[in-house]
């Protein structure tokens, strides 16, 4: 459903993917039943001369079988949507698989700075690449981000990767994702953020290795060793 | 003793002394007239509130374009917009219309009662209330221009006048929103006690009108949530204006307590107008389907139960806010059981049509409409409750149209049906049915081509308060833009269509002929006096008397498919 619109470029997107529809069949059948009823009792029960409204008071059980029944099934649709839900999350939100990469993405009024390891895969050295609204990844990769603000709320949004994380200034907040897909997308900030929020527009390069290679050897700063 | 407080009382409260002319509409101390004055001034901020609807549309579906009315549309004025749609469409019509111009002016009415308790308390609520909006539109005049922070008013963006840049603008949109809560508590407070205090000889607890009782549920949920947020708000006045750091991580403050304490009060919010809403529909459909309303203790339990539950599920707002990930667990259980109950209202609701004989008068395809169109809010809204699909879903236009998907069924159609309904009460005189159609027709078509579309740019990834989209390449795209459009063209053809409402509105008034005392043929206590009722609603000695429940339509052995409450056995 959603990927027909934007496609799936993290291991987990599928997963997501997945929990919509599932979501979407268990309440659209309810959406029908409850839309078609009231189209159908309001047609069935049309005022026509000479015939007096019935009289009940929902104690009838032949009656309340018809609110009862339902109110069982409601609950157990929502049990298999909770359970698929807390599925989803502990993948995506809860765990932290182990990482082949750490980034570090700053958040600021309205810029995205995006800390790449460089070609020693270790972040914090001297031959980290900084970039301003331009990540590069490297596909089949597990990334840790390491997510943090310098002034208001931000949120790190990639919806190819269905991944979205507020940074909020004061923390570092970690968070995985494992791009499967080459590309090159939005990245947005989700969070109002002033003025200039309808321009903190970043955009995310996902590379196959000889391709990343050669951004990080392109870009390594000159001073480092 | 008792007997002679109760006449003094009785005088004063009707202020034979009282201003006269002009003036008795702007001090009285009458509910009806309070009412009026909240409906009014509602409506008046309605428009307001739409036709900032009609600007930032205009620049979504024509980025750049120098809007007829208002010009080019900048970053920031376009934040403000859409901050201030928001909070006027909620806390300046919502609330006042449906809580307070129909708590006001039904309540009494409905109990039998010749007033509030506490007229001059309410006088009140109205006059801080009138305070709270001129000042929220001052507040978009100032230097520097309205807040624009989203109606969430999330820190430290709200909170520094460095980040947001609007330093007057915010502290006049906090102070405001402050004053509102001090006029509704002091309406809340009057609805409460005059429904357990003021019913007429009779009226069991059973046999109150299910609105009078929903709006009172919501009028105790609103005392019970605000607290925190009017202390958050203090708090976030102190940062904006004292330079305190309640909320600065730099000062050992927590961003997120503001989102915590705003969403405490936030979701309750939501049932606090949406319970009143589904009591005028409760009303509207048991009347034109000549049918006792379907469980009244169910309908009213799972109310009650919806309200408690609402204290539980505030952070659903926060999934990706930076808690905790294992709070999401808990929060998505309370989250999707709160299904329960309002699915089981709706139910009730749609079973109440079963065996009945449907007119499709103007106020039933309101109150027939609200139920079709609160169903796709509601049905949308379990995507987002359910924690792993909001991590995708969340602060985009999938949300946003969810909520308009609630919110405008509950302040614009639920406002729409109540007034269809009581309008012969409140001013003697009938509306035109065919104009009444034309409007419900040219209201609820639009409504749905403006927000469908936003359903599908949600899902395709398209987050919120964005001012250009042609900013996010893979938003640009002329099949997307063409949706922001069609959306934008069915904003137009709406807002164009209210002005038939306002036509048949002041025609209606001026025509000739009164309304009946009872032209629904509908049992409630309003329906016992004179349209428009008289001062004191009864003449003293003819107060109503109760001697059963509000939805005994089409009881079986009588002619009459309707049994007023008042008439005795």
């Amino acid at each position: 459903m959603i990927e027909r619109l934007v496609v799936q470029a993290s291991s987990f997107a599928g997963d997501i993917d997945g929990l919509i529809i599932l979501v979407a069949v268990l309440v659209g059948f309810w959406f029908l039943i409850a839309e078609g009823a009231l189209l159908a009792l309001v047609f069935a029960f049309r005022a026509k001369p000479g015939q007096k409204a019935e009289y009940l008071t929902g104690k009838e059980e032949h009656v309340k079988r018809w609110i009862s029944f339902p109110h069982g099934l409601v609950l157990i649709c929502d049990v298999f949507i909770i359970v698929a839900s807390v599925q989803v999350w502990y993948n995506v939100k809860q765990r932290l698989p182990e990482a082949d990469y750490v980034i570090r993405v700053i958040g600021q009024q309205w810029a995205w700075t995006f800390q790449h390891p460089g070609a020693d895969g270790v972040l914090d050295t001297t031959d980290d690449i900084r970039t301003v609204d331009d990540l590069h990844v490297e596909v089949d990769r597990t990334y840790h981000f390491q997510l943090e603000s310098r002034d208001v709320l931000h949120s790190f949004s990639v919806p190819v990767f269905r991944l979205k994380q507020d940074a909020v200034p004061g923390r570092r907040i970690t968070g995985w994702f494992r791009p499967t897909r080459i590309g090159r997308h939005d990245v947005q900030c989700a969070e109002i953020c002033g003025f200039g929020h309808g321009v903190m527009a970043a955009r995310i390069a996902i590379e196959d290795a000889s391709e990343h290679a050669a951004w990080i050897a392109a870009n390594t700063p000159a001073q480092a060793p | 003793m008792a007997e002679a407080i109760a006449h003094a009382k009785h005088a004063e409260a009707h202020g034979h002394h009282g201003p006269s002319g002009i003036l008795k509409y702007v001090w009285s101390t009458d509910h009806k007239i309070i009412a009026m004055q909240y409906m009014f001034t509602g409506m008046l901020m309605a428009v307001i509130g739409g036709l900032m609807a009609y600007v930032f549309r205009m620049q979504l579906a024509f980025p750049g374009i120098s809007v007829p009315g208002f010009g080019v549309v900048s970053p920031g004025e376009y934040n403000s917009l859409v901050t201030n749609h928001g909070s006027i469409m909620i806390f300046w019509v919502a609330m006042p219309v449906l809580i307070a111009a129909f708590g006001n002016f039904l309540i009494p009415l409905m109990i039998g009662a010749d007033d509030m308790v506490f007229p001059r308390i309410n006088r009140l609520s109205f006059q801080v209330f009138f305070v709270s909006a001129v000042l929220i539109l001052a507040s978009l005049f100032v230097e520097g221009g309205g807040f624009g922070g989203a109606w969430t008013a999330y820190p430290p963006l709200s909170a520094n006048a460095e980040y947001n840049l609007t330093a007057l603008g915010s502290t006049l949109w906090l102070v405001a929103v402050a004053l509102e809560f001090v006029a509704f508590l002091l309406g809340g407070i009057n609805f409460i006690v005059t429904l357990m205090n003021s019913r007429a000889p009779g009226m069991k607890a059973y046999d109150i009108p299910i609105v009078c009782w929903f709006i009172v549920i919501a009028a105790i949920l609103f005392m019970l949530s605000v607290g925190p947020l009017i202390a958050g708000a203090v708090m976030l006045l102190f940062d904006q204006t004292l330079g305190t750091g309640f909320y600065d991580p730099t000062r050992g403050g927590d961003p997120v307590l503001w989102q915590h304490l705003f969403w405490f009060f936030g979701h309750p919010e939501v049932y606090v107008v949406m319970l009143p809403a589904f009591g005028i529909v409760v009303e509207i459909i048991a009347t034109f389907a000549r049918k006792k309303l379907f469980g009244y203790k169910l309908v009213l339990y799972t109310a009650v139960i919806t309200g408690v539950l609402s204290f539980f599920v505030w952070a659903h707002h926060q999934f990706v806010a930076g808690i905790d990930p294992r709070m999401a667990n808990i929060f998505t259980v309370t989250t999707l059981m709160i299904s329960v109950p309002v699915a089981e209202l709706c139910f009730v609701i749609i079973a109440t049509l079963y065996g009945g004989s449907i007119t499709l008068s103007t106020p039933m395809l309101w109150a027939l409409a609200f139920m079709a169109e609160f169903l796709i809010g509601g049905v949308t809204g379990i995507f987002l409750g359910a924690s792993g699909a909001d991590i995708y879903f969340h602060d985009t236009y999938f949300v946003l149209a969810h909520f308009h998907y609630t919110f405008f069924p509950i302040a614009i159609i639920g406002t729409f049906a109540g007034i269809t309904y009581w309008f012969p009460k409140m001013f003697g005189k009938m509306m035109n049915e065919t104009l009444g159609k034309i409007h419900f027709w040219g209201t609820v078509i639009p409504f749905n081509v403006i927000f469908i579309p936003l359903f599908v740019l949600g899902a395709a990834g398209q987050h919120r308060r964005i001012y250009n989209y042609q900013h996010f390449p893979d938003l640009a795209g002329p099949e997307f833009q063409r949706l922001r459009i069609i959306a934008t063209v069915a904003l137009l053809v709406m807002l164009v269509f209210q002005l038939v409402f306002f036509a048949n509105f002041f025609l209606s008034l001026r025509r000739k002929e009164k309304a009946p005392r009872n032209p629904w043929r509908a049992n409630t206590l309003e329906w016992t006096t004179e349209s428009p009722p008289p001062h004191g609603n009864w003449p003293p000695d003819e107060m109503p008397e109760v001697y059963r429940g509000p939805y005994e339509y089409s009881f079986p052995g009588r002619d009459d498919d309707y049994w007023p409450q008042n008439e005795p056995a």
